[in-house]
């Protein structure tokens, strides 16, 4: 607690970015206009590059909006999204592969399942606070982690290899990458529509005022572990609804979907896009998956630049790409 | 011979393993309390350090021709100081926001060292041999104890005594113990606060050093030694509360042993018990065995 009433909390930076749109934005900070501009350009995209490739960058923006709900509105730091994110992916896996369910319910049962294990994670890893916080979710994590190595239904050391993409309703065909790419933006957008208006309710209110000053929300009457534990379901079943979503465009479910590198790949690409802002998560989901894929060949490369970004976001560029433009935006704003 | 249902050397041998992993748990979490209390941070990149640890050891045999003895000195000096560096020149600049920064910087060091080990020695890693004086071992009747591991933990037992000592009855150690309960007014005094941060944080990465070249004989030296044992230090740490020294010595010794008879009743819980211990830690006593406050 004494974490938050320090000068600089965690989210504050981009506090006037993410939030709603300033009184005087005028047609430029509509975000409705914006949203249709991106999903327009989003259905034209997969004829022009490889839908799969995409539909991987929506797939960890996802991922990557679930966290940011965490760490941007309640100031929660979570080392453990992998485990919801990893779990979720086996249990679609087996729903689609050893129970031949369509990829609907396999979805849904995989984000029931990120929900489920958000819920159990939560109630404990809620009784401490700040770095703590992060410590708990990271072992909790690897907790997980050893269960999916030894467990039966993951295929331990190999993963489940060649899920078949069964047909949406058990109707629509999802063999063919566009169709999955569809999907992919179906979900992706459902997600953030979540979010968005999670943050953007009177509960997105109080998580915001409960990051800001937690005594101060309780002794208005606030529940504040309620809310928190409530945030951090949402965030789990999100992450758990985009671990689902990776196992249909990839056909594959590993250890490396549950691993802590992947908490820290997560955490990575809402700071570097923008802690507390809708569109962070996605610039940094974009940014970080492009890199891998450009870093792939040469060994452990990707590792030390990811670590070097860090560092950098963390010294110098703690408002991330995002919340930095709007930054300058108010300031010209402001000025003009 | 029977010891509560298991052939007794069977027992000793994962109480010796359980002893083992517990002086490194404890050297490992006495240097994160160290660095939590005057710097508020959780230190990320302390397996790295620990690692980097055991590379420095053995890179001083394979370039230098420097043997185990005088690297069990100068590797603790050498990633000390490069420790203090990392607090001059990285962690100060964000020492007044929230601590959670630190928690990400550090994460991001821990990236950086383990991919550049990585790129350079590969994952497989490299073997660094027992020293002379310390192969064999002695034959206790029920069992055989190689030197080398009744070394380790008589070495870390030592260590985490004399850091003991240090802080808690000597005049350096009692400052730094009232810069932990209020920087601002020991600075008042007169004492150069920053300057000790500095300190303290190298002591801490020191200590990871030094538990690093003692496990270098024991677990081939890797880039990946650091991350796979720093989780499970970091829930020793959400057990035993970063609040005292003490707490953070016995908990780490503690829950090492109970992981090795873990191994000898129910060897599958063995790699998970350490986080259902600290679960359960978490729904009884929130703040931790020798906490204080959350």
């Amino acid at each position: 607690m004494s974490d938050m009433s320090k000068t600089d909390s965690m989210a504050k930076p981009a506090s006037a970015a993410g939030t709603a749109p300033p009184p005087k934005a005028g047609i430029l900070g509509d975000v409705r206009l914006w949203a249709a501009i991106g999903l327009v350009a989003l259905l034209i995209m997969p004829h022009y590059v490889y839908p799969v490739m995409i539909a991987k960058v929506l797939c960890f923006a996802l991922f990557a909006a679930a966290f940011n709900l965490l760490l941007g509105f309640a100031g929660l730091l979570s080392f453990g999204h992998a485990a919801f994110f990893g779990m979720s992916a086996y249990v679609t896996g087996y729903c689609l592969q050893s129970l031949g369910l369509t990829a609907e319910l396999g979805i849904l049962a995989g984000t029931a399942t990120g929900a489920l294990l958000g819920l159990l994670m939560g109630l404990l890893a809620i009784r401490r606070q700040g770095i703590y916080f992060a410590m708990i979710t990271l072992a909790l994590s690897q907790m997980v982690y050893f269960v999916a190595l030894q467990a039966p239904f993951t295929g331990g050391e190999d993963g489940l290899q060649g899920v078949p993409r069964r047909p949406l309703f058990g109707v629509v065909d999802m063999t063919s990458n566009m169709n999955v790419y569809y999907l992919t933006l179906a979900i992706f957008c459902l997600g953030l529509f979540i979010v968005y208006r999670t943050v953007h309710s009177p509960f997105g209110q109080v998580l915001k005022s409960i990051r800001e000053n937690e005594p101060r929300a309780i002794s208005l009457g606030y529940d504040a572990d309620r809310y928190k534990l409530m945030a951090f379901v949402i965030s789990a079943a999100l992450a758990g609804l985009a671990g689902s979503t990776k196992v249909m465009i990839f056909q594959l479910a590993s250890l490396t979907d549950i691993q802590w590198q992947m908490s820290g790949e997560v955490v990575l690409m809402a700071v570097l896009g923008g802690i507390g802002t809708m569109l962070g998560p996605i610039v940094g989901a974009t940014i970080i998956i492009t890199l891998q894929n450009e870093l792939a060949q040469v060994g452990s490369v990707s590792t030390i630049v990811q670590g070097a970004v860090f560092v950098f976001c963390v010294l110098a560029f703690r408002r991330g790409i995002v919340g930095e433009i709007s930054h300058w935006i108010a300031r010209w704003r402001g000025r003009s | 011979m029977d010891f509560l249902g298991v052939p007794f050397p069977v027992f000793a041998g994962q109480l010796l393993i359980g002893l083992i992993n517990g002086a490194f748990y404890a050297v490992l979490s006495l240097g994160l309390a160290l660095i939590f209390g005057l710097l508020n941070i959780v230190n990320f990149a302390h397996g790295a350090l620990y690692m980097v640890g055991a590379f420095v050891a053995f890179l001083l045999l394979d370039i230098l021709g420097i043997g185990y003895w005088p690297a069990l000195i100068i590797s603790p000096i050498i990633v000390g100081c490069f420790g203090m560096l990392i607090e001059r020149f990285l962690l100060r600049p964000i020492a007044d926001l929230d601590h959670l920064y630190g928690l990400l910087l550090t994460f991001g060091l821990a990236l950086l060292l383990e991919g550049a080990f990585r790129q350079v020695y590969g994952a497989s890693g490299e073997t660094y041999a027992i020293p002379a004086a310390l192969q064999g071992g002695f034959n206790l009747g029920f069992m055989f104890l190689p030197t080398y591991r009744a070394w380790v933990i008589v070495a870390a037992a030592v260590v985490c005594g004399a850091t003991w000592f240090l802080i808690e009855r000597t005049r350096l150690g009692a400052t730094m113990r009232a810069a932990v309960e209020n920087a601002d007014l020991v600075r008042a005094f007169g004492v150069n606060v920053p300057l000790l941060v500095t300190l303290t944080y190298g002591l801490g990465v020191a200590l990871a050093a030094f538990a690093g070249v003692l496990a270098a004989p024991i677990y081939s030296v890797n880039p990946l030694m650091g991350s796979n044992i720093i989780i499970v230090v970091f829930a020793i740490v959400v057990i035993g509360g970063l609040g005292s020294i003490k707490g953070a010595i016995l908990s780490g010794f503690m829950l090492g042993v109970f992981e090795g008879l873990t191994r000898v009743y129910y060897p599958e819980a063995s790699n998970i018990v350490i986080f259902v211990v600290m679960a359960i830690v978490l729904v009884v006593r929130p703040a931790g065995l020798f906490g204080k406050t959350a």
